[in-house]
């Protein structure tokens, strides 16, 4: 395993209250393999990111658990220790390419700076380093875009060149947070289609995380579902578009529009809202908005179960209360 | 930007013009007649008369405006009604004192300013935030005649460590080359002077730089805080680079902008002169000067002062435009924009 997440627990103390960002989660990822956090905003899945980055800020706090990576803890490291792997082996793309670079530095002085942070080259091969990988990314004529700065870019190259940056000391594990999120859909797909062919290129994992289905279908191979913090349902690929576990899954999917329906039926939407996280309703902090809420759903909290290799946090599928099915 | 920088010196004319007819009306509408002042109380009404028309104040106020602005134009700013001397000697031979100050002052201004600014943000809500801010609430609020006083009492009365007043000791003054002391000294190779020079600065320096000072760290403060939180922050963080680096080639570098106008603001006001930390110093500079010749309706002295200021004031706005395009990729001054 490259990556083992143990039991990680994220809270933000904040005056009114403690939020719990991130409760108790569990997940691995391989070599080489894509995972994708799926969740809407505020269910803990850029909090998880940037957990494993060691780049919280005041007042989130880790508060428990392990974050294994190729069996060392990160979370005993110090920050000397954290900044030898951060943009080394591990590295990050962020949500915001229009913001994620800075507008006073060159591109080239950007990526040289974390190439030449972790690797022992000089300035000349650093630059050559950094215009191979712009090259890489495909941004066209990089000797010369190489000199440019952030604004003199679009927003999709942007993203390229945070890519590239990311890319430029071969991590093991690259987190990408939303990066497809603020590009328009044409552009979505070649930054996809980037991730892809660079996970090919250099052997590495992705710990991909998006609120958007069409990404995850394209891109993953494995994926985990996550509502107000907790991971409700993982599964491969395949067998989560096939064969949908989680009542919240299934109303995400639903509410997918499709190209070729043809019937005048408005689109489905899941009811109700998030929950408030100081004040989250006891037991599965989805039952307030499930259609197929149980009478313990509102007082228990489920645990994840494992189910022929799919993993669900949901009483439906508990043997103990088969039988039991009686809607609210 | 070469273009742009002309245009800008160009543009001073019309400053100029405007700052010279505001003063040049003023003196002669708020100020009382000079010719009893320069003649003494016992002048006969004959004397005074005979004062005013050699001294052209009989003309009417076009011709007399006339008269200055055309001799201004060929570097003839006219004599003091005082001490009969150009007022151009009369300007230059002050005007270094108030410049020394000046820098030195903004440059305590400037580091210590910057630096507690980006201490109190990083290190925010800590006990070191609190105090500095403390300070530059201290600094702000306090008279800097008073603060003056209070340094003279203690470094120079009780520990009789510096000296409190003048500019340096008057055997030991240098040759004039520049007016500055302190590069004269250094010029004539003379430490004893240089050191005595300095000595002299520190104390008015310092009264004058805390206000700059306490201005430039809430500036800062507030500067940094901002730009740490922006996502390239983040991503500099991201890259493994340390904390150091992040604040320092990242942070400061974006957060600088503002604190580099507040810095060019005050630095134009101090070489303005300033009139409290001078009197109260002995400083023999421009601001406290100029307030005695106004007092004294000496005309073309004041009108003289006003005009270097004004165009020393834009001179050093243009300086900071121009850093800023430095400082800021974004910034171009193309023809379009200028």
């Amino acid at each position: 395993m490259l990556l083992e997440v143990k039991n990680l627990r994220t809270e933000f103390k904040l005056k009114r209250g403690t939020v719990r960002a991130v409760d108790d989660i569990s997940f691995s990822i391989d070599k080489g393999e894509i995972l994708a956090i799926v969740g809407e905003s505020g269910s803990g899945k850029s909090v998880t990111s940037l957990s494993i980055m060691g780049l919280l800020q005041n007042p989130g706090r880790i508060v428990g658990g392990e974050i294994l990576f190729n069996s060392q803890n990160l979370l005993k490291m110090s920050q000397k220790e954290l900044q030898k792997i951060r943009g080394n082996k591990i590295s990050m793309i962020f949500q915001e390419p229009m913001t994620s670079l800075n507008p006073v530095w060159r591109i080239k002085d950007q990526i040289m700076e974390n190439i030449m942070t972790h690797m022992k080259i000089s300035k000349k091969d650093a630059l050559a380093r950094t215009i191979e990988m712009l090259d890489t990314v495909g941004i066209p004529s990089p000797a010369e875009r190489a000199y440019d700065y952030p604004h003199q870019m679009s927003g999709g190259m942007r993203q390229r060149v945070m890519t590239a940056m990311a890319l430029s000391c071969e991590p093991e594990l690259l987190i990408a947070d939303e990066p497809t999120t603020a590009l328009d859909v044409t552009i979505q797909a070649q930054i996809l289609e980037l991730l892809y062919r660079m996970r090919e290129k250099f052997h590495m994992a992705v710990l991909l995380i998006t609120h958007d289905l069409g990404v995850v279908s394209e891109a993953a191979d494995r994926v985990i579902v996550m509502y107000c913090g907790k991971i409700v349902e993982e599964a491969d690929v395949k067998s989560l578009f096939a064969q949908p576990l989680h009542p919240y899954t299934v109303g995400l999917m639903r509410s997918i529009p499709q190209i070729d329906d043809d019937s005048d039926q408005r689109l489905y939407m899941i009811k109700g809202m998030v929950p408030n996280p100081l004040h989250m309703p006891p037991g599965c902090p989805f039952s307030d908005r499930c259609d197929s809420c149980l009478e313990r759903c509102t007082k228990d909290m489920p645990e994840l179960q494992e189910i022929d290799g799919h993993k669900v946090r949901c009483f439906l599928y508990d043997k103990a209360s088969e039988g039991e099915l009686s809607t609210k | 930007m070469l273009k742009y920088i002309i245009k800008r010196i160009l543009m001073l004319i019309p400053v100029l013009i405007g700052v010279s007819i505001i003063v040049f009306l003023i003196m002669r509408v708020f100020s009382p007649d000079p010719a009893p002042i320069v003649l003494g109380q016992h002048a006969t009404q004959i004397s005074v008369e005979a004062w005013r028309q050699a001294n052209g104040l009989n003309d009417p106020i076009f011709l007399q405006y006339f008269h200055f602005i055309s001799g201004a134009l060929t570097g003839d700013l006219g004599t003091s009604f005082y001490t009969k001397m150009p007022v151009i000697k009369e300007i230059f031979s002050r005007f270094p004192a108030t410049i020394e100050l000046a820098m030195v002052s903004i440059i305590l201004a400037s580091l210590f300013g910057i630096l507690i600014g980006v201490v109190s943000a990083v290190k925010k809500n800590s006990i070191f935030d609190n105090a500095g801010m403390l300070l530059a609430l201290v600094g702000v609020s306090m008279p800097i005649f008073w603060l003056g006083i209070l340094l003279i009492i203690f470094f120079s009365g009780t520990l009789h460590w510096l000296p409190s007043s003048g500019r340096i000791n008057p055997l030991l003054q240098p040759g004039h080359v520049t007016g500055f002391y302190l590069v004269d000294s250094l010029i004539a190779g003379d430490m004893d002077a240089f050191i005595d020079a300095l000595r002299h600065l520190v104390l008015p320096a310092c009264a004058l730089a805390m206000y700059s000072m306490a201005i430039i760290t809430r500036m800062t403060r507030s500067s940094m805080l901002e730009t740490l939180q922006q996502d390239y922050i983040r991503t500099a963080r991201a890259k493994g680079i340390s904390e150091g680096k992040v604040i320092g080639k990242h942070a400061l570098r974006n957060g600088l902008i503002p604190i580099v106008t507040v810095i060019g603001l005050q630095l134009g006001s101090l070489l303005g002169g300033a009139v409290l930390t001078e009197t109260v110093f002995s400083w023999p500079g421009i601001g406290a000067y100029t307030v005695a010749c106004i007092l004294k309706s000496d005309f073309p002295v004041v009108q003289g002062v006003v005009l270097l200021i004004a165009f020393v004031f834009v001179l050093v706005n243009l300086i900071v435009d121009v850093i800023y395009a430095f400082l800021d990729p974004r910034i171009k001054y193309s023809k379009k924009e200028g």
